[in-house]
């Protein structure tokens, strides 16, 4: 039965007249159609938070209830799109609309006409489980798509089609089950606000390199962990997670821009199908799927942008891939949720937040993980939130929700981005809960000795920040010259190591083999000069070697020229080995 | 759509009229309210159900009674005529003309709310705006369909700076078709005429359109202007492939329009009084400021902004900035010392910087050089403070280097007349002059390639 439009204000509408309406169901509203999810029900009117402008819309309109909650399509075709924040394919709403988006635009979020190649990898009469593969597409150069069989069926494979190209909504296998029988399509739909199911969740023991050195030496994170980025405007988030987004080594990256600036997404369209993924050399695209409501886009799509994002990494985790997510920024996110909880006129928590937010903030981090899937297979989705918060002061409600839940903690700092040190992740105030967990894997797939260099290293800078407080007070030349050697060390860290340049095409990546070269030598620099110091060789004079320069260049040089870098490094340092105390 | 008339006002509030059984009014739609005297004042419906419809009045509701006031519904929401014919016009803050000529008629009206642009239909700006000042183009590049704020406060040189900056915009390789938008929100008188001065000075003037509302006018429409000059900027940027640049001043004024409008409302306040949708509703300002492919035209913004209490973390220049791309920050420390114009280098950004600097379109150093003058200006400035305390005695040689440098660069990079304008060659010659001034082995973020070839030190 069709309802009518009884009220409208901005984007909540009151519907009445649907026959049965059940919650989060999605509602065509008005004549342009306008999607909507139910979000509350008043006896016999439903409440309706609109994913559209509603501007023009007028009482007495018609509603019609979808009876489905809102849900995504899942098939091949989802890599290298970009969609909104209910997947509908921006570069289709293009060519149908123009420049601008207006309301009420109908497109299919997969492609019905597209052939995909379709290889069975099952034969008929083979009794097959949820979650087991069936057949594949090979849907970019990267990324294999397996066909599962869906959620919550199983049975016996009664038909499958053989080799060949097929659309997404054409059957390609029939199972029997209790005499029912169901048929398999590529694609599949599943509801943004539940997560899907896997057999079991798993500790993480991998870390998700991200050739970033301040990340994966000082603050890793595990492939199918949570890491939170909160930092002011200007402090770089948006760097570290478009750095993340290009050189993690994820298979498939889900990118969510969420209320944030349109020429952010635009660079990603522009910049990532001609960089290369550097384990593959494959385009970037090939493994990326963006999702975008840029902050003059319907709010209350922005709130259902971030479910979106992680159900399209869930389904790519479920065919055994690491898939990491960035929300680019959940206070946007969060903020939405706030006005349309003020719209419905629910009673406030902290700062006008819904009392929920921490709750919904958890339910979101909680769908990251390192998973058994239903196939037995092993799966992951890392979760990267940026968060944004007012005036750069964490203490508001968002930044103190999200750390309670996610395990790593980039602390981006104002004052660092000021002196343009990049990636502007504080040292001090920053920390990652994984670093136990993925030493092991670092000692035996890096150096045994990887964990002692980071520890070092960063009590020196710990040690440092106590130095600059002295020196505040009696000035440099007061200080004992092993206070001295801790400045300089101190600062090779910070200038040559910790800051990396994101737009330098070589310091934009490092590897975790060249990230250990270049800490190892500065540590034995440091050995060195510590040890012609307890020689009594005065500082200056080992100032005056000019081997920080070399080092400060390690940077910049490439990969495969490293080590003969580093030969010209160890002469030098045995020049230090060698100093005597004569001037 | 014909237009019903209704006398049924049940409630009237300083900026709200509350309409009875209205049938079928759209959200969004346009209203127009008629006064006893024959006064006509426009609105716009707030939120609507089938008892009450709220309309939102812009202007003053002096004189309306819930007797003798009838209400218009339009049919239709807030559209703007638009034509060639606005420019070098003045219009006020709901497009009527202040400046005594005709209205405008035009068969091509626009939604003044504009529509979002599809992300997919961007193009990357990456055109380098020449604007002649060295803090700026150096340090903080501005390119075609950026949205880069000026954070002032008051009392300081941001008008001066905006006209200066419209003066000398140009680009490096073509002088094409070219429009200034002014938007004058909620200023006073001598402000509005020293940019329009400004504007005939620079022979900008018949180039522009000029929307006003000056601080005694009613502040409601300070919420509808900045809509009208983006509208106008739209136009003449997208159907008559112009590349536009928008000067809206001062934003604060418009933020507490949006505090004053919400506040009659009875919205739940969020920071400092200020509706939670603020962030929202100035993205839908700034976020119209771009390129799209398959135009020539863009709309480049540069609001101005002053900052309540030179305070960055109010809840204004905040929101802003996480919107706009960077900002252009004005210190009152350097306008103190008589620096012109004071921008706080450290403190400024340009998000779109590394799209319109390097080899092809300004120097193939510019960008380390602008890394390496942060720097150093930076430990400079940390180190003036140290100074404060130990005296300069306790520095070491290289230390005393950048102290001199931080003063250097104030005097000579940042402070610059009002009629001088540098070229991007000259103003990257001079970061090299000031460098040199340090020891070379210090230059870390300047690859050695540069040094060789630019670089200005005695051997």
């Amino acid at each position: 039965m069709e309802g009518k439009v009884i009220g409208i204000s901005g984007s909540v509408v009151t519907v009445s007249g649907l026959e049965d309406p059940k919650m989060n169901n999605i509602v065509f509203i008005g004549e342009n159609e306008l999607v909507g999810e139910i979000v509350k029900i008043e006896e016999k009117n439903a409440i309706v938070q609109v994913y559209e402008d509603t501007s023009g819309l007028k009482i007495g309109e018609k509603a019609v209830d979808s009876k489905e909650p809102l849900s995504v399509e899942l098939g091949p075709g989802l890599i290298g799109s970009i969609f909104d924040g209910i997947q509908r394919p921006l570069d289709k709403i293009l060519n149908k609309e123009g420049t601008f988006i207006s309301s009420g635009v109908k497109v299919n979020s997969l492609d019905r006409e597209k052939k995909w190649h379709f290889k069975p990898k099952v034969e008929e009469g083979k009794a097959v489980e949820a979650g087991e593969e069936i057949g594949e597409v090979k849907e970019t150069s990267l990324i294999k798509h397996k066909v599962l069989v869906p959620v919550n069926q199983k049975g016996i494979v009664k038909k499958i089609v053989e080799e060949g190209d097929y659309t997404v909504d054409e059957t390609i296998a029939v199972l029997e089950n209790d005499k029912k029988t169901e048929e398999i399509k590529l694609m599949t739909k599943w509801p943004v606000r539940t997560a899907r199911p896997v057999k079991e969740k798993l500790s993480p023991t991998i870390p998700l390199l991200t050739g970033q050195r301040v990340i994966d030496t000082m603050f890793p994170v595990a492939m199918g962990g949570t890491a939170a980025v909160p930092g002011p405007f200007g402090s770089g988030k948006t760097v570290i997670q478009h750095q993340l987004a290009k050189w993690s080594d994820a298979d498939v990256i889900v990118y969510v821009g969420c209320g944030e600036r349109g020429n952010e997404m635009t660079e990603i369209l522009t910049t990532f199908p001609e960089l290369k993924d550097p384990k593959s050399g494959k385009p970037l695209m090939d493994r990326t799927i963006l999702i975008a409501n840029t902050s003059n886009m319907p709010v209350a799509a922005r709130e259902a942008s971030i479910y979106t994002g992680i159900t399209l990494a869930e389904y790519y985790r479920d065919m055994g891939y690491s898939v990491a997510v960035m929300a680019d920024s959940t206070s946007r996110w969060a903020e939405a949720l706030r006005e349309l909880s003020g719209r419905l006129e629910e009673m406030p928590g902290e700062e006008g937040y819904p009392a929920y937010l921490g709750r919904r903030i958890g339910e979101f981090y909680e769908r990251a993980g390192r998973a058994r899937i239903l196939s037995g297979k092993i799966g992951a989705a890392t979760i990267i939130g940026a968060v944004s918060p007012p005036g750069g002061d964490i203490s508001e409600p968002v930044s103190q929700n999200t750390l309670r839940v996610t395990r790593v903690f980039w602390a981006l700092d104002a004052s660092l981005a000021n002196a343009r040190h990049f990636p502007s992740i504080n040292w001090l105030n920053s920390y990652s809960l994984y670093t136990d967990e993925l030493d092991q894997w670092y000692r035996k797939n890096i150096a045994e000795d990887w964990p002692e260099l980071r520890d070092k290293a960063m009590a020196t800078l710990q040690k440092e920040a106590e130095i600059n407080e002295i020196v505040q007070l009696v000035g440099y030349d007061a200080l004992p010259e092993s206070d001295k050697l801790i400045l300089d060390v101190a600062r090779m860290l910070r200038e040559d190591y910790l800051q990396q340049n994101a737009f330098d095409e070589t310091d934009t990546y490092a590897s975790v083999s060249k990230q250990y070269k270049m800490l190892k030598i500065i540590n034995e620099v440091f050995d060195a000069e510590k040890a012609a110091l307890e020689r009594n060789v005065p500082i200056e004079k080992l100032q005056s070697i000019q081997i920080k320069p070399k080092i400060a260049r390690l940077r910049y040089t490439k990969e495969e020229e490293i080590d003969d870098k580093l030969k010209e490094i160890e002469k030098d340092i045995e020049a230090i080995k060698k100093t005597s105390t004569e001037k | 759509m014909e237009e019903i008339e209704y006398k049924t006002i049940e409630r009237v509030t300083n900026v709200l009229l509350f309409v009875k059984d209205v049938k079928n009014a759209a959200y969004n739609e346009q209203v127009e309210i008629e006064l006893e005297n024959g006064k006509k004042v426009s609105g716009q419906v707030l939120a609507t159900n089938e008892d009450v419809t709220i309309v939102q009045v812009f202007g003053e509701t002096t004189g309306m009674n819930t007797q003798t006031t009838k209400v218009r519904f339009k049919g239709t929401t807030f559209k703007m005529p638009v034509s060639m014919d606005m420019v070098g016009r003045v219009f006020d803050g709901l497009g009527r003309p202040r400046d005594g000529g005709i209205p405008i008629f035009s068969d091509e009206k626009m939604d003044i709310n504009g529509s979002p642009i599809n992300p997919y239909a961007r193009e990357e700006p990456s055109e380098f705006v020449q604007t002649g000042i060295s803090s700026i183009d150096c340090m903080n590049t501005l390119v075609r369909g950026q949205k880069l704020p000026i954070f002032s406060g008051s009392g300081l040189a941001h008008n001066k700076l905006a006209a200066q900056i419209v003066k000398q915009a140009k680009i490096l390789a073509e002088k094409e078709n070219f429009y200034v938008v002014f938007g004058g929100i909620g200023i006073n008188s001598e402000d509005a005429n020293f940019f329009i001065n400004e504007f005939q000075n620079s022979g900008a003037l018949e180039r522009s359109v000029i929307f006003l509302n000056l601080a005694a006018e009613p502040s409601m429409e300070r919420v509808i202007l900045p809509r009208l000059a983006l509208t106008a900027a739209e136009y003449l940027a997208y159907e008559k492939n112009a590349h536009v640049i928008v000067i809206l001043s001062d934003m604060t004024n418009y933020a507490e329009a949006l505090r004053e409008i919400s506040a009659a409302r009875d919205e739940v306040p969020g920071r400092r009084g200020y509706p939670g949708y603020m962030y929202t509703d100035l993205a839908s300002l700034f976020e119209r400021a771009g390129k799209v492919k398959g135009k020539e035209g863009s709309v480049t913004q540069l609001p101005i902004l002053t900052m309540p209490s030179d305070d960055i973390t109010h809840p204004i220049p905040d929101l802003t900035g996480y919107i706009t791309e960077g900002q252009i920050v004005l210190s009152r420390a350097l306008d103190k010392s008589g620096i012109y114009p004071g921008v706080d280098v450290l403190l400024s950004l340009s998000r779109l910087m590394n799209q319109g600097i390097g080899k092809d379109s300004t120097r193939e150093d510019h960008r380390n050089v602008s890394d390496q003058l942060y720097a150093a200006y930076a430990k400079g400035k940390e180190l003036r403070s140290l100074t404060e305390i130990v005296g300069e005695d306790a520095l070491s040689k290289i230390d005393k280097q950048y102290l001199h440098f931080a003063e250097e660069f104030e005097n000579r990079f940042i402070k610059q007349g009002f009629n001088e304008d540098r070229s991007i060659t000259e103003t990257l010659d001079l970061g090299w002059e000031l460098l040199s001034s340090i020891d070379k082995s210090e230059m870390k973020r300047i690859k050695p390639e540069f040094i060789e070839k630019y670089g200005k030190w005695k051997q």
